[in-house]
C-alpha cells in the first residue's frame, strides 16, 4: 500500500547545515547545482565533490540515508551510463556487433554519472536538513523581488506550504480509507484496467468529500484569525541571517571563484588526461 | 440461501478466533523500532462480548487489522475457525466478511450516492447476488435503526449518529459471525451511545454474534462486556471478567487507565467505613448497593 511517499524527508537532527538560513541552503544549492554544469574537466569535479563530502560531514545525516536517496534515479543513472558509453563516436578502444565503446564515451558517462549524483545528493541535503515549511518560507523572502511584475508572492508561498502540510495527511487518510474498504471486501488488484480504475472509485470520494471538510474547516480556522493575503502581515519570527550563513556565503563565494578559476586555466596550463 | 436472523452455528469447541504469539513491528523515519504489537495471544470463544481497551497508541487498532488480515505479522498468527488466516491460499476476502470491521469514523467508507447503494456494496463484494444484497441490506438498515427517509438519502447528510449506523450497516450486510467496532460510540452524545450500545448488545442476543468493541469508556465497556482485553504498549495487559480486571486499579492506572466513575466511589465509600461491596461498575448496581447498605444499618 502508500507507504513509503515521502515529499518532506526532512531529518531531524541538530547541525551546522541544520541550523544554517533556509534561504543560505537555497542558494547554496543553486549555485552547487549551477557549477556542476558548466564545465566539464577533472579538476572541477574534485573541487565539488571535496564540497559536497564537506557538507554531507556538517548535516550529521548517516552517509547510508544518503546513500538511500539515490535509489530513485538508479535506473535514470544506468540509462545514461550505459546510452553514454556504448554510442559515443570517437577513439574506438573495444568493439562488438553494433557496441563501440571508446574513450570519449567512458569520459563522458563517467562525468554524467558524477553530475547526476552530486546533483541528487546535494538537492537530497537540502530537503533533508530543512523543514518544507521553511523552504517554501525562504522561497517567499526570495521572490520578493517578483512582487514588482505583481506576481502574488506571498499567496503562493502560503498555498506551497499548505499543500505541502496536506499531502503526508492526505497519504495516511488514502491508507485508512483503503484498508475500510478492503475490509468491506473491495478488491483493488485484481481485474483489467477498466475494473481497478473503477474499484477506486469508494476510495476517491470520501478521499474529496475528506479534503474539501479539511480545506473548509482550514479557511474558517484562518478567517476566523482574521487572516487576508500577504498585506501588512509581519512574521513571528522572521528570517534572520547569522554569522554562519555569513561564513556559508563567503565558503560559496570562494567555491565559485575556485571552479570558474580551474574551469577556464587550470586545465589549458596543466591538462590532466583522463 | 440464509435466512435473515438465522442464528449463527455456534461451535464452541474450538475458538472462533484465536491469535497466537503475535507480533507487529514498524519503524519510524528515523529508523526508530516501535512494537506496536508484541507476544500478544488469546481465544475468543463464539457468543462472547469482548471490551478492548487501551490508552491511545497502544496496539489496539494494530491488533484489530490484524485480526481481519488488513495487516500481516511479523511473526506469530491469528486463526479463524481453526485455519490459519495468513496462510497463503486462505481466502482472505472471504474471511473479511465473516469477521467484520467497523472503523472509527464513517466518513472512511461511505461513499455511494445512496446509503441503500453504499450497504449494498459489501454484500456484493462478497458475491451474492444484486437481489439478494438488496434484501439483505434492506433489513440492516432496518435493524441498526436507521428511518425509512434515509434510505435513499446521499450518506453525506446524514447526522453524525445515523452515519455511524450507515456504516455499522454496510459491514454488517455482510452478515459477519465476528463484528469488531473501534470506537463506536466516540462523538456521539449519552443517549445517540446508549441506543448504539443496545443495538450492538441485541445483535449478539439475537444472532448470536462475537462482538469486540474497542472503547475509551470504561463505563460502556463494564455495562455491556463480560470480558475485557486491556492493551499496554503493544501487549496484552489484562485478559479476564471485567470485574477480575477492574480488581487491578493500579496496573489499570499504570497503564493510562481508569476504572469506571462508579467503582471509584464504591471503593472510596467502603474505605471510608460504608459496607458496601467495590467490586461494582454499573450505576445502577451502585443505586442499588448502597440502598441495600442503608435499609440494613436502617437509616432510611
Amino acid at each position: 500500500m502508500l507507504r513509503d511517499i515521502t515529499i518532506g524527508q526532512y531529518y531531524q537532527t541538530d547541525s551546522v547545515m541544520h541550523r544554517l538560513d533556509p534561504r543560505t541552503k537555497i542558494v547554496l544549492t543553486f549555485v552547487y547545482i549551477l557549477s556542476l554544469f558548466v564545465f566539464e574537466n577533472p579538476a572541477v569535479y574534485a573541487v565539488a565533490a571535496l564540497f559536497l563530502i564537506i557538507e554531507i560531514i556538517l548535516s550529521a545525516i548517516p552517509l547510508l540515508y544518503m546513500v538511500r536517496g539515490l535509489k530513485p534515479v538508479v535506473f535514470l543513472l544506468a540509462f545514461t551510463v550505459v546510452v553514454n558509453l556504448f554510442f559515443t563516436g570517437g577513439q574506438e578502444l573495444v568493439s562488438f556487433w553494433i557496441f563501440r565503446i571508446t574513450i570519449e564515451g567512458i569520459k563522458r558517462s563517467a562525468y554524467l554519472m558524477g553530475r547526476l549524483i552530486f546533483l541528487v545528493l546535494a538537492s537530497n541535503l537540502m530537503t533533508l536538513t530543512t523543514a518544507p515549511v521553511s523552504l517554501t518560507n525562504a522561497l517567499e523572502y526570495l521572490m520578493k523581488p517578483l512582487k514588482i511584475f505583481r506576481v502574488p508572492v506571498h499567496e503562493v508561498a502560503m498555498m506551497m506550504s499548505i499543500a505541502l502540510r496536506f499531502i503526508p495527511i492526505l497519504v495516511d487518510e488514502t491508507n485508512k480509507i483503503m484498508k475500510a474498504q478492503i475490509a468491506r471486501g473491495a478488491d483493488f488488484e485484481s481485474g483489467n484496467i477498466i475494473k481497478k480504475t473503477k474499484s477506486l472509485i469508494p476510495v476517491i470520494i470520501p478521499l474529496f468529500v475528506s479534503a474539501f471538510r479539511r480545506a473548509n474547516n482550514l479557511a474558517q480556522a484562518m478567517e476566523a484569525r482574521c487572516y487576508n493575503g500577504g498585506e501588512g502581515r509581519t512574521r513571528l519570527n522572521p528570517l534572520k541571517y547569522r554569522r554562519a550563513d555569513i561564513v556559508a556565503y563567503v565558503l560559496l563565494v570562494i567555491y565559485a571563484v575556485l571552479i570558474v578559476f580551474m574551469g577556464c586555466f587550470l586545465f589549458r596550463v596543466i591538462p590532466i588526461a583522463v | 440461501m440464509q435466512k435473515d436472523n438465522t442464528l449463527i452455528e455456534l461451535n464452541k469447541d474450538i475458538p472462533i478466533l484465536e491469535a497466537k504469539h503475535l507480533v507487529y513491528e514498524y519503524r519510524t523515519a528515523a529508523a526508530k523500532l516501535i512494537r506496536a504489537v508484541y507476544d500478544v495471544s488469546f481465544n475468543i470463544w463464539p457468543g462472547e462480548f469482548i471490551g478492548l481497551i487501551g490508552h491511545t497508541g497502544s496496539g489496539k487498532s494494530t491488533l484489530l487489522q490484524l485480526l481481519t488480515a488488513l495487516e500481516e505479522p511479523d511473526s506469530g498468527t491469528v486463526y479463524f475457525k481453526g485455519q490459519d488466516i495468513f496462510e497463503k491460499k486462505y481466502d482472505r476476502k472471504k474471511l473479511r466478511g465473516k469477521v467484520g470491521l467497523v472503523f472509527q469514523y464513517p466518513e472512511h467508507q461511505l461513499f455511494a450516492e445512496t446509503v441503500f447503494a453504499d450497504v449494498c456494496f459489501g454484500p456484493l463484494n462478497m458475491g451474492v447476488d444484486r437481489k439478494q444484497a438488496e434484501l439483505t441490506a434492506y433489513d440492516t438498515i432496518k435493524k441498526v435503526g436507521l428511518e425509512d427517509e434515509c434510505f435513499y438519502k446521499s450518506p453525506f447528510d446524514l447526522s453524525g449518529g445515523q452515519k455511524r449506523r450507515a456504516a455499522i450497516a454496510g459491514v454488517l450486510a455482510m452478515k459477519p459471525e465476528v463484528l469488531i467496532l473501534d470506537e463506536p460510540t466516540a462523538g456521539l452524545d449519552p443517549k445517540g451511545r446508549d441506543d448504539l450500545l443496545d443495538m450492538i448488545a441485541s445483535l449478539r442476543e439475537d444472532a448470536g454474534m462475537t462482538i469486540i468493541l474497542v472503547s475509551h469508556s470504561m463505563e460502556d465497556v463494564a455495562r455491556y462486556a463480560e470480558r475485557i482485553m486491556v492493551m499496554n504498549k503493544g501487549k496484552l495487559l489484562l485478559d479476564d471478567t471485567v470485574s477480575a480486571v477492574f480488581m487491578h486499579q493500579s496496573e489499570l492506572k499504570s497503564a493510562g487507565l481508569a476504572v469506571p466513575e462508579v467503582m471509584e466511589i464504591m471503593t472510596a465509600l467502603s474505605s471510608s467505613g460504608m459496607p458496601v461491596r467495590d467490586d461494582i461498575f454499573t450505576t445502577d448496581d451502585a443505586a442499588e448497593e448502597i440502598l441495600r447498605v442503608l435499609r440494613e444499618y436502617r437509616v432510611i
